[in-house]
């Protein structure tokens, strides 16, 4: 069975070879052709794969190297992609798949543009093919096959990171087809409005899936690590954010080229630089140059491979853009003040903050090639990229509201007492009932703003009530990914600010106070699992008159001979009490106490909604006709 | 606007937005980016200045671990050199810190050369080992 995969998987390899080479020369039908052809290979190819996962058969290396005969059969099949090997497979798919969306999907009225376009994505295809099965192949036969398996590193043996990579995959490998796209385009010379309809549409498929993607992996570290922190600016969270930010300016950019035909170079250097990141992220997170906290498989070689990879198809497109760009045609003139140099602004915040994320995040490195090891953690990020940010934050509610061309600016003033107005009132009520420090106070108004500039800009496009539900998919998007972000920011402001967090060390039986609680352990006692035994603490928790029970525990994996944190969690509605178990520690007199980390995370939903918003705003603004009035444009 | 103006706009505005970005990164990298030390390298070039956070890293020297009675822990980590650095910690330790495996300790030295850490971080799985302490045993191998 894995044999046929394996010559599935090279006869997917010479269909994206076809591909590339009738889609350059411009012969749509059959590139198209190849190009479903390939992704029909390379999902038999995927599907011999997730078959010997489910049968646990270890006469394939992949499958001895990370499962076992106890694991629960989900998560067997999400072991597929919990590998090195396995998860490229699943991005050769999901690179295939986004061929053959392509070569189904586009309407075939520009047939040489639309050919060039999924010949690129051949080649691209190619690319991570070759890597595949040359560099990485999880089609190895082991002879003699394995009794039993060295299962699934623990931490992944969880619902959040079943999903999570191939929610990633989506984003990161869906940016190589807004790269070809591009790339086409500046084969062609035309990045123009048609263009920019076309690829929008590819750009948001693949922002919605990493930003979801981002989400899991953040809740994920959050309830699994235990260390009570949802972000750790960790090289690895580093990598998939500066696609995102990318992304998030092409989505931006790309509106301006679309309605106004401006901004058209600036547009395709982006939709060429988000699957650079992309691709700069898998070569950091799989070649172990960094340290990181979430590092998994890593392998210099295959890394180094992968950064070629990178120099390549980077290097082409720039070169193409170099060459193209100055000839692509610009939109009608604009003013500084107007909505395309609100989103020229837009960008410029993106970008700047996108080069110090990577710049921090690539520092170690520098640093080491003179000499000296450091790492660089929060701190720095919150210096640089914060107020960068924070920038961009305050003037989005009163930009989104100017005229394409030239905006009226008679109202400005009351823009700024309305902002003046929110921050003096959170300021006040820092200093006073909520007793936060003046930043976080800053933080929060600024949060509430860009709530209030959401609703604020719905209204003065709908005017009345009664049309509110008829504004367009892409205005109801852009509100609820506006809104959202203002939702993340209070979240995070309040996380940063107003997380509380303790030790504690306690004997059964014993009371402590925590956040307002009462913290009892009542006993700890050992439990098992599938493939794991636990030690399992009862801890009671009062407040006022309420009551609830935590039960944290330390699992052991023996197979992967690993202990794993399970933290437990109790949602308020105003917040988490977080609870993670230690171990247990007997002193000279025989009593053993048991160490907890106790943490309250106010609103910490707040982060994950206002994320999860943006993603669903955007998938929204996917969809809807074009809007007839040049006043509703989105 | 002319075309020209505009684009002298955009250009200053980027400048503008680039150079301050670049001065915030210069001064947060200053004050920010934690040196990394070994037990060897602290005792040749002495202890780095008290208050700075800095991490130490190596492996957790056999039968130096001491629990306190809260939470509470010291331990010492050793790099092979024959030198050792002092490491007071409160709270859960990760789960697979143990004596005789790899660790790095981010914290603080006092002007009296003791080290509090704040942070400790072991292996994330039983074949990765932080990317310092592989040099370090290169080093030291």
């Amino acid at each position: 069975m894995i044999e046929a995969g394996h010559f599935a998987a090279f006869l997917a390899l010479v269909f994206c070879g076809l591909q590339a080479g009738f889609g350059l020369r411009g012969d749509r039908v059959r590139t198209g052709l190849f190009a479903l052809l390939g992704f029909a290979a390379m999902g038999f190819a995927f599907f011999t794969l997730l078959w010997a996962f489910a049968r646990t058969d270890f006469s394939v290396e992949l499958v001895a190297a990370h499962s076992h005969t106890l694991k629960p059969f989900g998560y067997k099949i999400a072991g597929t992609w919990g590998n090195h090997e396995g998860s490229m497979a699943l991005w050769c798919l999901v690179g295939l798949g986004f061929g053959a969306a392509g070569a189904w999907l586009m309407k075939s009225d520009r047939p040489t543009f639309e050919a060039r376009a999924l010949g690129v994505q051949g080649l691209l295809s190619l690319g991570a093919l070759a890597y595949l099965l040359f560099a990485s192949s999880p089609f190895t036969r082991l002879d003699p096959a394995p009794l039993q398996g060295q299962g699934l590193n623990p931490l992944l043996q969880d619902p959040a990171l079943a999903i999570h990579p191939p929610m990633l995959y989506l984003g990161y490998v869906g940016y190589s087809f807004v790269f070809a796209l591009a790339a086409a385009g500046l084969i062609e010379g035309r990045i123009d409005r048609q263009w920019a309809k076309t690829a929008r549409s590819w750009a948001l498929a693949a922002f919605v899936p990493l930003t979801l993607g981002i989400a899991l992996g953040s809740y994920w570290a959050y309830y699994e690590l235990g260390w009570g922190g949802w972000w750790f600016w960790d090289p690895v969270e580093n990598a998939s954010l500066m696609p995102w930010l990318i992304g998030a300016a092409l989505m931006h950019s790309i509106i301006v080229t679309e309605k106004r035909g401006s901004f058209s170079a600036w547009t395709a250097l982006l939709a060429v630089l988000a699957f650079c990141f992309s691709m700069l992220g898998a070569f950091l997170v799989r070649s172990g140059v960094l340290t990181s906290v979430h590092s998994f498989a890593v392998d210099p070689l295959r890394g180094s491979l992968l950064l070629i990879g990178l120099l390549v198809f980077g290097g082409a497109a720039l070169l193409l853009f170099a060459l193209r760009a100055p000839k692509l045609s610009g939109g009608p003139p604009w003013t500084a003040t107007s909505r395309e140099g609100a989103l020229m602004g837009n960008n410029l915040v993106l970008t700047v903050a996108t080069f110090t994320v990577l710049l921090g995040t690539l520092f170690p490195l520098i640093a080491e090639a003179l000499g000296q090891t450091v790492s660089v953690g929060e701190p720095y990020f919150n210096l640089t990229f914060t107020p960068i940010m924070a920038l961009a934050l305050v003037a989005l509610p009163v930009v989104q509201a100017w005229a394409w061309g030239r905006a009226e600016l008679s109202s400005l003033w009351k823009w700024a007492a309305g902002f003046a107005g929110i921050v003096v009132l959170f300021w006040l009520a820092g200093i006073g009932p909520l007793n936060i420090p003046l930043l976080a106070g800053i933080g929060l108004a600024l949060g509430v703003w860009l709530i209030f500039g959401a609703a604020q800009e719905i209204w003065r496009r709908a005017k009345t009530v009664s049309r509110l539900p008829k504004m367009p998919m892409r205005v109801w998007g852009m509100t609820l990914a506006h809104a959202g972000l203002g939702i993340f920011v209070v979240g995070a402001v309040l996380q940063t600010s107003g997380r509380m967090q303790t030790t504690l060390a306690l004997q059964e039986g014993e009371t402590q106070p925590v956040a307002g609680w009462q913290v009892r352990l009542e006993n700890v006692s050992s439990i098992e699992g599938p493939n794991w035994y636990a030690e399992r603490a009862t801890l009671t928790a009062t407040r006022g008159g309420a009551r609830t029970e935590l039960q944290p525990q330390k699992r052991y994996y023996p197979a992967a001979r690993m202990p794993t944190t399970e933290t437990a969690i109790h949602k308020t509605g105003m917040g988490d009490l977080y609870v993670a178990l230690g171990d247990g520690r007997r002193n000279e007199t025989g009593e053993t106490r048991w160490t907890f980390e106790v943490f309250h995370n106010p609103l910490i939903d707040f982060i994950y909604l206002g994320v999860a918003l943006i993603g669903i705003g955007a998938g929204l603004s996917m969809f809807g006709k074009r809007t007839r009035t040049k006043d509703q444009q989105a | 606007m002319r075309a020209r103006t505009k684009r002298l706009w955009g250009v200053g505005a980027a400048a503008a937005l680039l150079v301050s970005a670049v001065a915030l990164a210069v001064v947060a990298l200053r004050q920010h980016a934690d040196l990394f030390y070994t037990p060897g390298l602290i005792a040749e070039r002495g202890l780095p200045e008290a208050g700075k956070r800095v991490r130490v890293g190596g492996w957790v020297q056999e039968g130096s671990l001491i629990y306190g009675d809260a939470a509470d822990m010291t331990f010492l980590i050793e790099d092979g050199s024959g030198q050792t650095v002092e490491v007071s910690y409160t709270g859960i330790a990760p789960d697979l810190f143990r004596e005789g495996e790899g660790v790095v300790a981010t914290g603080r030295f006092d002007p009296e050369g003791d080290f509090t850490a704040d942070t400790i971080l072991a292996k994330h799985d039983e074949n990765y080992e932080p990317r310092e302490l592989k040099k370090a045993q290169q080093a030291t191998s």
